[in-house]
């Protein structure tokens, strides 16, 4: 199974950069997609358990809308601070820790890249399942783990 | 009308990338500095990228539309590897013991 989806990964892969469908370049892809696949099919995925995956991606996708929202209020929360004449009163930095109830690693890297993609807030360092985050003023600090966490939570489902 | 769309498209992430530019120079400390540095990135090369895709859809075939997957796969790759680069950056500062700029050390805080 892992063989496959890695193997049809590498297929689409080469199509789109290699641009060419006569039947010698697609045999190539072929070949060298099912080689890649032999050799790193379990790299991967590494993730053994026996979960479905296309749901997962599926519901991930469905993620996707909103981390973009976020990440066009994040950009517009810089521009506004970075443009401001008293910036300095307005932004009041500090260093927050708090611990995830996200248990897999895609799960927690995926929510250490949404908190450095939502406004005010960039992850620093992940120490098992403590988070340290770097916030630019207390009322972003306040709302974490918050909401995101929950979605994340609901995305990769997790008993 | 494409035309429009891609002058706005890259015009608009034109703007973020110089804003953010500003940001970069203006915030307090390497932590702040960082916020400005990561996030612009991300949102101005996505416009400006799409832009360009959009432009290159043009005279509609199947290269150009080749060509334009792989700009939107650029896109996808700077939206993995911009934040997980900002995150190194920062633990590597965090790790050497680099202190956040804060409220009250303001009045003391004069080096710079």
């Amino acid at each position: 199974m892992h063989f496959i989806y890695t193997f049809l990964l590498m297929f689409g892969f080469w199509i789109i950069l290699s641009g060419k469908f006569d039947l010698f370049h697609l045999t190539l892809g072929v070949i060298s997609s099912g080689l890649v696949a032999l050799l790193s099919h379990d790299l991967l995925f590494k993730d053994r358990t026996q979960k479905n995956r296309l749901v997962e991606v599926s519901r991930f996708v469905q993620y996707i809308p909103w981390i973009m929202g976020e990440i066009v209020k994040a950009t517009l929360h810089v521009v506004y601070l970075a443009l401001h004449p008293r910036m300095k009163d307005l932004i009041d930095p500090k260093i927050i820790r708090f611990r995830t109830k996200l248990k897999s690693k895609v799960g927690r890297v995926a929510f250490a890249n949404s908190i450095t993609l939502t406004p005010g807030t960039i992850t620093i360092r992940i120490v098992d399942d403590e988070y340290h985050v770097h916030a630019l003023s207390r009322k972003v600090a306040d709302g974490l783990p918050g909401e995101m966490e929950e979605r994340l939570h609901r995305v990769f489902r997790e008993d | 009308m494409i035309d429009m769309l891609t002058i706005i498209l890259i015009l608009t992430g034109y703007f973020f990338f110089f804003a953010t530019t500003i940001g970069v120079l203006r915030f307090p400390d390497f932590y702040a500095r960082m916020h400005a540095a990561g996030k612009g990135d991300i949102l101005a090369s996505l416009l400006m990228l799409t832009g360009l895709a959009l432009y290159n859809l043009h005279h509609f075939s199947v290269n150009q539309l080749l060509v334009s997957l792989k700009i939107m796969l650029i896109v996808m790759f700077i939206f993995l590897a911009s934040p997980t680069a900002t995150h190194a950056i920062l633990d590597a500062g965090y790790e050497s013991g680099v202190h956040p700029w804060t409220k009250e050390k303001k009045t003391e805080d004069k080096r710079e």
